[in-house]
């Protein structure tokens, strides 16, 4: 029997190790915990886009019946936020609001009325600034800048690279493409709206429950923030309601609780209503793409030239890294000679965006495979056969130094065109149904920290002992993705145990050894290698004493069904318990670690840290459309999706992944959109959330998703815990252009855009029976300033990995140089 | 979460006494499921300091039968929808109160909450910090209309399901104080003005809303809404029509949702209707006609230049499924259940 067949635990249905918690109602929450003595507290949020703050008198709302402290920025020492980078947020705003629900002051009083009730009483006078909506407008060089620091005026960021020549290759190829597409912002609407518990400890330190999906970073924000030593900072991440990317940055509020917690000797609660997660955000970033892509007569790829224009929103946030994944991962799906491009963030008035299941690389995978089926349409060529011919070889490096390992991309497309009888659909549905094919990969976690450093990413400890419970701890955080489910079923496998045997400690910054958090789709992958390390070095200590015992060789002792084996002589055994006694009595107290740190990325130029990863994923999907052309509603029956998941660890919750990412897919491709509303400036000057409401922000109920059929495909890769890769994120991916795929199947039309509705297809339908595009997207990308790009040659094309130019870049601000962040914002 | 405002909270032994506390408190509402008037109250669009239960009223919650139907206003959406009798003899009114917002809000909410719902408007229905920074709206605590900044008048917009339905039918509503009664058809509860929207005064209880006999009419509702489930109506249309012998229509009655400040009434189209058979070109012309009375505004989901292209299809739909046409597999695209 091979290796792979004979998992025990690995690959087995199972009910998660959490679930009869949570469907019993005994999961705690951050919005479950009750303390002694315990205080809410609420924010007050600017209500206008862009001002400077004149004053903020307080006085009032101190003095109203129950409240016990009202803090302002004045009380918070230091800048913060998630990257090195972008150390651009402050826990209550000092000078300057950048955007409607950005926090100005905090009342801490017995309840969460009376604390509403003093916010009416603080006074906050504002002087108004220019207000910054859109990236066209943070373009223009006159209004008034969000942040000093920025490249040039609102521009927060630009990047440029090339790997070859690529206007040589376009130059040569058959066919040029070029197509402009837009991305509109969404967000994650978690149903757990954020909530956090500050408590005070003896001899000024502080304990922070928070729903995040990174106790670590945030670990690291509070400790800055308040200047506090790390180690007198304990973050505790309780089990998400839902994250999906909208927890992982640290928040204002957090630091408020710990900071008023400290102040005031007792424990402080706060949780945020729906508006105020929309006033979060970190949402998916709008985007402007603009894509140029040879192909030669087969239609396979020669040289792309992709150029993205990000609308970030008011703060950093992980925009940086956002940026680069609007574009790093173009490469790794189909084989791509010669890839260039240029990436541009901008600052506007509005909450910050961030990262959203998929980062930054959904919105160009939508570009790219819709120009794709334009290409395979012009062409003539089937869009499954198109994508056949130029699927990357499993091992590449790509032109941008990007090291795949295993590919099942293929079977993934042949899976799902086989399943949705894609050869008698495609092109052959009668007008209003149609079919569309896309496909997409994904990062197995991100090859480097946001902060630098050579540590691993994440470490897991075993404690074992003489009552048989194995104990394991680990930094990993348990959104909903079954994270602590992996978790065991790694240490149950290696260690031939029941799961129920073992308890997992997770998220606990004081207790478990440190993980980098729930983000990029990391965990399985390297949490799962940390904890193989740390069980099998418990279990090869168990074997040497169970050994002993036998009078064996330790080579010859395998662990099974909760028992200990000579696989010599198979009567000579014991329960799992009895070999860990022996351990014991040889051993001392047992407990092991093991840790693990991603290899170096090959790309070794300057900005190569971002698309590394040690495994990428592959999806490929069909959506099935019906069109109503009179209306142009849009129903979708079936969708059809296969994921090449390397392993799968457990088939319920990697269905539950998959398919729940078709539905996010669904929602931001038919109709989610974090839209803004400004009013007339001579009436109002409001620049505001269209809709910061669970209701009127549209995202599919249940009655709205259709029929999925899933395939879970294992091309196991040599860098995952039993092979395994993600499967959280990557199956998003391609449902949104498949989607828009089956829509131009369908009815002739392009909705070069996102989200496609009703409307969008009506409008099109209508320009196509004018004689006109039949396409509903935009019309252009703005003439923009590019910096000299990096240039890199690919592997093939004598490259080490290393740029051949050193471009001159322009710096406002060093961000991680703290004192002279300060000097810039106080001149 | 948003936290309630203060106020206080009668519970009235009976409908006279609610009458009586209505009349003598300043500023008191009164509240039957509250899905409606409470997540008003947490987002301070209405702030009475006094609310007067009718929930646990059992006068309020019966359905009786009459010449026709005589339905309490306390009757919950759910049990209105569980009620055989309403499903077979008045669809129309059964698929509208099918289509409210969630089976847990039908739980709650009230026929009578569902006539007297609030006139929605996505300038408005934002929490106190929201309009603050829009600087509010006419029809709470400001004084301009965002959605047309010229009209002297609120265009916040009808988003009732049932009463659309109700007014097809033909259906009155009986309103009591603490000195009498009055009974008046519903559409004349309504009028076309998002502040006061119903002509009810503030000391009138709605109580029962009585139906005539549905034997020999036939009726539907269908709904337009972006998702199958919470969304209130973008447009919906009802129709009810008394077929004659030789199946040409005897009289019909088109009432749509969602596109103006009440439920409106296409007059025009019911007259054409008459005498009429339901052939292809009469449906398509009837529905011209509606889409001619409806002027949606930019204040709900959706544009209003597309609800208004919609309104045409949606009759369509409407007056075929009352020509008996199997419309399963378009209801299912359209309202993602089986209606």
């Amino acid at each position: 029997m091979s290796k792979e067949n004979s998992y025990s635990v690995i690959g087995k249905p199972r009910r998660r190790v959490d679930g009869a918690d949570k469907v019993t109602g005994q999961t705690c929450f951050a919005d479950d915990i009750m303390l002694p003595r315990m205080l809410h507290c609420k924010l007050l949020r600017s209500h206008v886009p862009h001002a400077l703050i004149r004053s903020i008198d307080t006085r009032k709302a101190e003095r109203h019946p129950g409240v016990k402290l009202v803090l302002t920025g004045r009380d918070f020492p230091n800048e913060y936020g998630i990257l090195p980078v972008s150390q651009d947020e402050q826990p209550l705003c000092r000078e300057k609001v950048r955007f409607v629900g950005d926090p100005v002051a905090a009342v801490i009083a017995r309840d969460e009325f009376v604390a509403e009730e003093a916010l009416e009483l603080i006074r906050v006078e504002y002087e108004p600034l220019d207000t910054i909506s859109d990236p066209v407008e943070a373009l223009k060089q006159e209004p008034a800048r969000l942040h000093d620091y920025s490249e040039e005026g609102n521009i927060h960021k630009r990047l440029s690279y090339e790997f070859g020549d690529v206007e040589e290759s376009l130059a040569n190829s058959a066919h040029v493409f070029e197509d402009i597409f837009f991305f509109e912002g969404n967000t994650h609407l978690p149903l757990e709206q954020h909530a956090a518990v500050g408590v005070p400890e003896a001899e000024g330190r502080v304990t922070l429950w928070s729903s995040t999906q990174c106790p670590h970073y945030v670990h690291r924000a509070v400790a800055k923030a308040l200047d506090l030593p790390m180690a007198h900072v304990r973050v505790i991440a309780t089990p998400n309601g839902g994250g999906f990317g909208g927890k992982t940055d640290p928040f204002n509020h957090e630091i408020v609780v710990a900071r008023a917690a400290l102040m005031l000797g007792r424990p402080i609660k706060i949780c945020l209503n729906r508006e105020e997660v929309f006033y979060c955000h970190r949402g998916r970033h709008p985007v402007l793409m603009k894509f140029r892509t040879g192909v030669d007569v087969n239609g396979a790829l020669t040289a792309m030239h992709l150029q993205t224009l990000l609308d970030g929103g008011a703060y950093g946030s992980y925009g940086v890294a956002s940026a680069f994944y609007t574009a790093v991962l173009q490469p790794v799906t189909y084989h791509l000679p010669r890839y260039a491009f240029d990436a541009c963030r901008v600052f506007t008035n509005k909450p910050p965006c961030g990262p959203k299941r998929g980062h930054g690389t959904v919105q160009p995978r939508f570009g790219q495979e819709v120009q794709l089926d334009k290409i395979a349409d012009r062409l003539k060529i089937d869009p499954a056969e198109l994508r056949l011919n130029m699927v990357e070889k499993p091992g590449a490096l790509t032109a941008n130094y990007l090291k795949i390992g295993s590919i099942g991309l293929a079977e993934c497309i042949n899976r799902v065109t086989e399943r949705s009888g894609w050869k008698d659909k495609y092109r052959k549905l009668p007008s209003g149904r149609g079919v569309g094919l896309a496909c997409s990969s994904y990062l197995t976690g991100a090859g480097n920290s946001i902060y630098w450093n050579a540590m691993p990413h994440s470490g897991v400890q075993l404690k074992l002992d003489r009552s048989g419970r194995v104990t394991v701890f680990c930094g990993a955080t348990e959104i909903g993705q079954g994270s602590d489910d992996v978790l065991v079923a790694t240490v149950a496998e290696i260690l031939g145990i029941d799961p129920l045997d073992i308890r997992c400690v997770t998220g606990d910054t004081d207790l478990t050894p440190v993980d980098l958090g729930s983000y990029s789709s990391r965990v399985t992958l390297m949490m799962g290698n940390a904890a193989i390390q740390a069980a099998e070095r418990a279990r090869d200590l168990i074997a040497q004493a169970a050994a002993q015992k036998f009078g064996a060789d330790a080579e010859v002792i395998e662990f099974a069904g909760g028992r200990v084996f000579n696989t010599g002589r198979p009567e000579q055994e014991m329960p799992f318990q009895e070999a860990v006694v022996c351990a014991e009595e040889i051993y001392g107290s047992l407990g092991t670690t093991g840790s693990y740190t991603p290899a170096p990325p090959p790309g070794k130029y300057k900005g190569g840290g971002v698309g590394p990863s040690p495994a990428y994923s592959y999806t490929a999907a069909v959506v099935e459309v019906e069109i109503d052309t009179a209306s142009g509603w849009i129903t979708v029956p079936r969708v059809y999706i296969a994921h090449d998941l390397g392993r799968t660890m457990n088939p319920v919750l990697a269905r539950g992944q998959v398919e729940g990412s078709v539905y996010m897919g669904l929602g931001e491709a038919l109709m989610e959109e974090s839209a803004f509303r400004r009013l007339p400036a001579r009436l109002s000057g409001a620049l505001v959330h269209r809709e910061p409401s669970m209701l009127e922000y549209k995202s599919p109920t249940s009655t709205d998703m259709p029929e999925v059929i899933t395939d879970l495909i294992e091309y196991p890769d040599d860098n995952g815990p039993f092979g395994a890769k993600e499967a959280g994120q990557g199956p998003l991916l391609p449902v949104i252009p498949a989607l828009a795929n089956a829509v131009y199947d369908a009815v002739g039309v392009r909705i070069d855009e996102v989200p496609i509705t009703a409307e969008k297809i009506l409008q099109a339908l209508d320009s196509k029976a004018r004689g006109g595009s039949g396409r509903v997207g935009p019309a252009k990308f703005p003439e923009l300033e590019w910096p000299e790009p990096y240039r890199v040659p690919p592997p093939w094309e004598g490259g080490d990995g290393n740029a051949v130019n050193k471009p001159q870049r322009k710096r406002a601000a060093k961000m991680h140089d703290m004192d002279r962040f300060r000097k810039v914002t106080a001149s | 979460m948003m936290r309630l405002p203060r106020f206080h909270y009668y519970r009235p032994r009976d409908i006279r006494e609610a009458a009586l506390v209505l009349a003598g408190e300043e500023n008191a509402m009164v509240i039957a499921g509250g899905t409606d008037l409470l997540p008003n109250m947490k987002r301070r669009q209405q702030t009475p300091r006094t609310l007067v239960a009718l929930r646990h009223l059992d006068e309020l919650k019966r359905v009786t039968n009459g010449s026709g139907l005589v339905i309490g206003a306390g009757v919950t959406l759910t049990d209105l929808v569980q009620d055989r009798g309403i499903k077979s003899a008045y669809r129309g009114l059964w698929q509208a109160a099918a289509q409210v917002a969630t089976p847990h809000l039908r739980n709650m909410g009230t026929l009578g909450g569902n006539i007297c719902l609030d006139t929605r408007c996505n300038y408005y229905d934002q929490n106190h910090e929201w309009r603050k920074a829009i600087d509010f709206c006419m029809k709470k605590d400001g004084a301009i209309c965002w959605v047309s900044t010229g009209s002297k008048t609120c265009l916040a917009t009808s988003s009732t399901d049932t009463a659309p339905a109700l007014v097809s039918l033909g259906a009155e509503v009986e309103l009591e104080t603490a000195h009498g009664q009055r009974t008046i058809p519903l559409h004349e509860l309504y009028r076309d003005d998002g502040i006061h929207y119903l002509t009810r005064s503030n000391e009138e209880i709605l109580t029962r809303i009585i139906l005539p006999d549905g034997a020999g009419t036939r009726s539907v509702y269908w709904k337009l809404r972006r998702r199958g489930s919470f969304d209130f109506p973008v447009l919906s249309v009802a129709a009810a029509i008394r077929f004659g012998a030789g199946g040409a229509v005897d009289e019909a009655r088109i009432v749509l949702g969602a596109v103006a400040s009440q439920p409106v009434l296409c007059d025009s189209a019911s007259e054409f209707l008459n005498d009429r058979s339901l052939t292809d070109e009469v449906i398509e012309e009837a529905a011209a006609l509606c889409a001619r009375a409806a002027k949606p505004v930019k204040n709900t989901d959706f544009s209003p230049h597309w609800r208004k292209r919609a309104v045409a299809r949606l009759a369509a739909y409407a007056l075929q499924e009352l020509r008996g046409d199997d419309m399963r597999a378009t209801r299912e695209k359209i309202a993602r259940q089986a209606l």
